[in-house]
């Protein structure tokens, strides 16, 4: 393959890695910003939401564009209705206190996933893509659905940043996030903000695992990989900055898609972790994060 | 001190013991067994992990074999039992795996691991603890001398013997110039090895190998490394993203010009032909350790087989067409079976103390012609490699089946020894 389509090639895939990162990180971040808890079960509400979009389409019986939008509603609303629930039993009885909530979420990772395989089995399982459409171009092909999760992520990402900028709940969430305590005496309800935002970042997980699932397969060890990328994006953007998360995102998908095509994966990986140790070092709020 | 009370009363705990084992007994259908303790073969099982696919096979592909044993009479007239232990699929439980089997449950001997990885990480504990533990993994480290006398792979070929002996076909019928996809292990690395060496011993050249981390979820990035000039692509892969990999294959080449393709089938086990995505498969090739499915000239001992395990004439779950079989492996665990039974009967075994004699009469084996303890058809066994050598299948892919279209030699697949085993101490 000649240079100019090899570059077109690693371009996409490393626009679809940063759409698949930008989706699977906004809620680790949201949640973090608002309610300084790291959700260290993240990745499991992502595996959540793909099993459960196993079990839609494969028991309704609708065709496939239909079965998945369906996932696309029922997979987020359970998953924030069990993140609602964490909240609620876990988080709130714990104070939120920084160190008891890694170390409940960590128990919850594995609670989760148990779970899942014992009811949904260890196997791999395809969720059929709501459509098929394959973009022939001379050199090569490439998955029109692919692009679609790109197109589906910018649209999220723009619906999360409307909510937090433009309505009444991101208002609250965000008096929340700057000061709990003078946001209650203001009347807000920060029990319920709380238990609110924590379904909400739950629900974004789904809905990034919905969109993925197809190019994907549904498994219970999947929430692994996402987590530790949302990691490395939520660190290097900062911690709890949506616009951070964006452009970091963005940076770490086409620098993984464009060196993994040229060198190597491996490498593109490793590239990526140490751009996170030198960040801790020299930049600790991130690149766009406020100060601690 | 403490009393002891003796006497011909007995204790209240050996009365209610005589009236279970009495109770127990009188259950029994076959009272044949009713005297003989069972013999106990551990079954080390990939469960759960990326081998989950295999795992649930191979349970049930053992559990068939062993109704079939026990049926005919069990071991030396002794019942037959399995016990099943989850590895996870992974090398540091697996070797936990072979401790619990073997000092908790007071199993015979150990049998049934496939990934390479996995019986890698494992065989040196079985030797440390002197039990017998046959594999059915592929890898060439059990004939390349890297394990130890008590491992042993009597039921399924090795990657050396499975590749070299097709490659002469793929250079003659579909091109000189090879591109290989593997997975980036001991397994793969098998595959790179003995496949490169043999293309170029047969006038072919391979102009790329590319690595492929096993727990890879995202393939589209590695395909351009195949060179353009690729006249076959090689491609074998595992774990659960088997599908995800040939999906993204065939939308990579699409519609447009390609390489031939011949791909191990480990990339499709478990995975149904007819799963979207896949359509470009067609006229592509693929090895088949055993043929999914069932072909026109199919033995007796392998129809009877199919029936015994469950598995309909496309290789999938008589209760469930979707839930497609690894067709092409799981033989080796019935024939494994039948080799412990061979075994232990020869070496006249009755308990752990004969683990020894056991390794040796298995070593003493050689041709072990096709029959029902052999479903996939005639093998040769070399007791010095531990390894056991059969034939090979190519499948071509018409009209959504996978058509048998080559058989490779038992002769086309020997190689010279590597080690010997029989000279190594116990």
């Amino acid at each position: 393959m000649s240079f100019g389509p090899f570059l077109l090639l690693a371009v996409l895939e490393g626009t679809v890695m940063a759409a698949v990162l930008a989706l699977t990180a906004v809620g680790l971040s949201l949640v973090f910003g608002v309610m300084r808890v790291v959700n260290v079960a993240h990745g499991e509400f992502y595996m959540l939401g793909a099993v459960l979009a196993w079990f839609v389409t494969y028991y309704l019986p609708f065709p496939p564009l239909l079965a998945w939008m369906a996932a696309l509603i029922i997979a987020p609303v359970l998953v924030a209705a069990v993140a609602a629930l964490t909240d609620v039993l876990v988080l709130k009885r714990l104070k939120y206190n920084p160190e008891a909530t890694i170390m409940a979420t960590i128990g919850l990772l594995y609670m989760l996933q148990q779970a899942a395989l014992t009811v949904y089995g260890p196997d791999a399982r395809p969720v059929v893509a709501p459509f098929e459409w394959r973009i022939q171009l001379p050199w090569f092909g490439y998955s029109g659905y692919k692009l679609f999760v790109v197109v589906a992520a910018i649209l999220v990402l723009m619906a999360v940043w409307w909510v937090m900028t433009r309505t009444k709940a991101g208002l609250i969430m965000r008096a929340t996030q700057v000061d709990r305590d003078t946001a209650q005496t203001f009347g807000i309800n920060v029990n319920r903000v709380y238990a609110g935002t924590f379904a909400f970042g739950g629900a974004l997980a789904a809905v990034a695992a919905v969109l993925i699932v197809p190019i994907q397969q549904a498994h219970y060890l999947m929430g692994h990989d996402p987590l530790l990328l949302s990691f490395i994006v939520v660190i290097i953007g900062g911690l709890g900055s949506i616009r951070g998360t964006l452009v970091a995102a963005v940076i770490i998908g086409l620098s993984d898609g464009i060196i993994s095509m040229f060198f190597s994966p491996t490498l593109a990986k490793i590239i990526a972790t140490l751009l996170v140790a030198l960040v801790l070092v020299f930049r600790p709020q991130g690149l766009f994060g406020a100060k601690a | 001190m403490t009393q002891k009370h003796i006497g011909l009363a007995p204790s209240r705990r050996a009365v209610l013991k005589a009236a279970g084992a009495g109770l127990l007994t009188a259950g029994f259908a076959a009272p044949v067994w009713s005297q003989a303790a069972p013999v106990k073969l551990g079954f080390q099982l990939h469960r759960t992990g990326i081998g989950a696919a295999y795992g649930r096979w191979y349970e049930r592909t053992a559990q068939a074999a062993l109704k079939v044993v026990n049926d005919a009479g069990g071991i030396n007239g002794r019942p037959v039992e399995i016990v099943f232990e989850d590895d996870g699929t992974d090398p540091k439980r697996g070797a936990e795996v072979v401790e619990k089997l073997t000092r908790q449950h007071n199993c015979d001997l150990i049998f049934g691991p496939l990934f390479s990885h996995v019986v890698i990480g494992s065989a040196p504990r079985a030797a440390e603890l002197k039990v017998p533990y046959l594999v059915c993994s592929e890898g060439f480290h059990v004939a390349g001398g890297m394990l130890n006398r008590w491992t042993m792979q009597p039921g399924i070929t090795d990657v050396r013997a499975q590749v070299s002996s097709m490659a002469p076909w793929v250079l003659a019928n579909l091109g000189k110039k090879v591109a290989m996809v593997f997975p980036d292990y001991a397994f793969g690395h098998d595959h790179r090895d003995f496949f490169s060496a043999a293309v170029e011993a047969g006038g072919g050249q391979v102009i790329a190998q590319i690595a492929v981390p096993p727990t890879e979820t995202s393939f589209t990035r590695y395909l351009p490394q195949i060179p353009n000039d690729t006249e076959v692509l090689y491609h074998v892969m595992v774990g659960p993203a088997v599908l995800t990999f040939v999906k993204e294959l065939g939308e990579f080449y699409g519609t447009g010009a390609r390489p031939e393709i011949f791909g191990f089938i480990d990339s499709l086990e478990a995975v149904d032909l007819a799963s979207p995505g896949l359509a470009f498969l067609e006229g592509t090739h693929f090895w088949e350790g055993h043929c999914r499915n069932q072909q026109a000239d199919a033995s007796e001992f392998e129809t009877a087989y199919r029936a015994a395990v469950g598995v309909d004439a496309n290789g999938a779950s008589v209760s469930d067409a979707k839930d497609v079989s690894t067709y092409a492996h799981m033989f080796s665990v019935w024939e494994t079976l039948h080799i412990i039974k061979a075994g232990m009967e020869a070496s006249g075994y009755q308990g752990a103390a004969d683990r020894q004699r056991f390794v040796e009469a298995v070593e003493a084996m050689t041709d072990m012609p096709e029959s029902l303890a052999h479903v996939q058809g005639k093998k040769l066994f070399n007791g010095k490699t531990h390894q056991v050598f059969g034939h090979q299948f190519i499948s071509k892919v018409e009209g959504g089946k996978l058509i048998k279209v080559h058989t490779t030699s038992i002769e086309d697949s020997l190689y010279p020894d590597a080690v010997d085993y029989t000279t190594q101490s116990f």
